[in-house]
């Protein structure tokens, strides 16, 4: 379904990704982890059109995304839930899911809208009771859920996720990737930024590892999870999707 | 019809009602011509607060707009004997492909390259309007402008030309409306909300960013040409960088992404210097006051600010 290969990706002089392969099957959930700045966003923005210079091939479908610009990309099928979910704060929740909608809505206005508005809502009832709400209303939670949901209502065929869990707490982290398992069980195809690495490699068929720029481990996740140099090295890190909140509380030494 | 849009359509029924009335009720010409400039500055902060309030993009030279609608018209009419309907075309084009000009390098970047660049870009405009004298009379102004006929009409007689431009100002309130409530009105609201989050949904945010300020350029000269056939004279002061700080002024006060506010901004301070003569001086001084308070106490501007005000103590 995706296809990059050696692809590297600038900020002016800065090479932040260093020729990196990956690919992504149809109805697959694959991981991207890596630390800090190890350039997992700048891969999404590139595959989203949303990078001015990059080298190297994107295939999506078959067919190349260079030279296209972001609406083009949406319109072909890629929808990117951005790093730190950008919802239109000001604007209501409804305005920011018909946003969602918005690159399918030029031909036919109408085009299905209410009915893909009846599945956010039922994806993500909390959304429902806060329909006219400004968007910047929301908790951080909820937020996330918008966001998933904007961009589910372009009708992507793969969905990137940019840190979807980033700053939520331990239940509201299982919501998300419950939601994950939800829409690959339907499906979707998915490729999933995390730094929350066990997490994501719970929920993902396969993984790759991204360390400064260079793509350091791939494999099943299974087998991801399984090797002790990258438990040890990136999967620190607490909440998983089984622990239940009152032991992710007690694991960081809180009591109810 | 939903709700809002019918609320919509009764406000400016009524504002319809409320011209129509004023026109009868009025008959000092002095009055008459207070509401027209209202009617101008309206029409220049509805355009300005498409790009600013709505868009999110910040424009520190729209004066130059308008005086190249002012200006365009002024030297076609006076020095070249067009009619000031013909030179009206020519006006508005003008205006159009000098935005086209200064937009297309500017709005590829985001961020605030077009403040910093309309700011230059007015400043320069200004000197051109004051040294190429030849044509507009340089800082001494542009006499003779013809008043605007329709057929054997003078529009300056009487009360037609506030019809005129009230005409004008409804028409421009309904359209901007109209564009708002539009699909194309949410992605301009995606951009102010975050640009880099309109692209990635699929906003093709340069063309819109484009496409608002030619439209805020082409309403700016509009106003210009309205203006300049309305006095009959012209100089530079009226489109220096006060004249562009005022607009943003407008825009602020009545409120940011606020078709109504926009009415009210425009008309306070068009009043405000009519009552304040006393404060002449210090015009500058007054903006950058009532730009730091609204921003400090009303950040939503006046109208919303009142609005906020009222539904409290009702509910008190
Ligand atoms: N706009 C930019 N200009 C210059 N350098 C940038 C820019 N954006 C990112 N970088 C650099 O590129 C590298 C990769 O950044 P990137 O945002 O892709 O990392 P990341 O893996 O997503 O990190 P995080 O987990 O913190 O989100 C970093 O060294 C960063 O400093
Ligand atoms: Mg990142």
């Amino acid at each position: 379904m995706l296809k990059i290969t050696d692809l590297k990706c600038y900020y002016g002089r800065i090479q932040a990704v260093k020729g990196i392969t990956l690919s992504v099957g149809p109805g697959e959930v694959v991981s991207l982890i890596g630390a800090n700045g190890s350039g997992k966003s700048t891969v999404l923005q590139a595959v989203c059109g949303l990078l001015q210079r990059w080298e190297g091939t994107i295939l999506f479908q078959g067919s190349s995304v260079k030279g296209l610009n972001p609406p083009e990309i949406v319109r072909r099928g890629i929808s990117l839930v951005p790093e730190g979910r950008m919802i239109f704060a000001p604007l209501s929740v409804l305005d920011n899911l018909k946003l969602g909608a918005y690159s399918r809505s030029r031909k036919n206005p109408k085009s299905n809208f209410e009915e893909d508005l009846e599945k956010a809502l039922t994806l993500f009832p909390v959304l429902r009771e806060r329909i006219n709400q400004p968007a910047g209303t929301l908790s951080g939670g909820e937020q996330q859920m918008l966001a998933v949901s904007r961009a589910l209502m372009a009708r992507p065929s793969m969905l990137l996720l940019d840190e979807p869990c980033m700053g939520l707490a331990p239940m509201m982290v299982n919501k998300i990737l419950d939601t994950i398992a939800l829409l690959k069980s339907r499906g979707m195809t998915i490729l999933l930024v995390e730094q929350n690495a066990r997490a994501a490699l719970q929920i993902a068929d396969r993984g790759y590892v991204l360390e400064t720029g260079k793509m350091v481990y791939e494999g099943r996740a299974a087998d991801l999870l399984a090797d002790p140099a990258i438990t040890n090295a990136y999967l620190g890190i607490a909440a998983t999707p089984k622990m239940k909140p009152e032991t992710a509380a007690a694991s960081l030494g809180l009591t109810f | 019809m939903t709700q809002s849009s019918l609320h919509e359509t009764v406000r400016i029924g009524l504002l319809t009602g409320a011209v129509a009335a004023a026109g009868i009720l009025f008959d000092n010409a002095y009055h008459i011509q207070v509401l027209v400039f209202i009617g101008i500055n309206t029409i220049l902060t509805l355009g300005l607060n498409l790009l600013m309030g709505y868009t999110g993009q910040i424009s520190l030279g729209h004066a130059a707009f308008y005086g190249i609608g002012a200006y365009t018209s002024a030297i076609l009419t006076v020095h070249f004997q067009f009619s000031p309907w013909a030179a009206l075309f020519p006006s508005l084009g003008l205006a159009v492909l000098v935005a086209l000009i200064v937009g297309i390098p500017t709005l590829k970047l985001s961020g605030y390259y077009l403040a910093m660049g309309t700011l230059g870009f007015g400043m320069i405009v200004f000197i051109v309007f004051r040294e190429l004298d030849f044509w507009t009379g340089g800082s001494s102004g542009l006499a003779g402008i013809p008043s605007l006929k329709i057929g054997s009409v003078d529009l300056m007689s009487g009360r037609n030309f506030y019809y005129l431009v009230w005409g004008a100002v409804l028409g421009t309130l309904v359209v901007s409306r109209r564009l708002i409530e539009s699909r194309v009105g949410r992605a301009l609201r995606s951009i102010h909300g975050s640009e880099h989050a309109a692209m990635a949904i699929g906003v093709n945010t340069q063309a819109y960013k484009l496409q608002v300020f030619v439209f805020s350029a082409f309403l700016a000269a509009l106003a210009g040409f309205l203006y300049a056939h309305c006095i009959g004279f012209i100089s530079p002061g009226s489109f220096d960088f006060m004249a562009s700080v005022r607009m943003v002024t407008m825009v602020v006060i009545g409120g940011m992404a606020s078709i109504w506010g926009a009415l009210l901004g425009a008309s306070l301070l068009t009043l405000l210097p009519e009552w304040l003569h006393a404060f002449a001086d210090y015009e500058m001084i007054v903006y950058g006051l009532i730009l730091m308070l609204v921003m400090i106490f009303l950040p939503q501007g006046l109208l919303r600010g009142l609005l906020d005000i009222y539904e409290r103590s009702r509910n008190a």
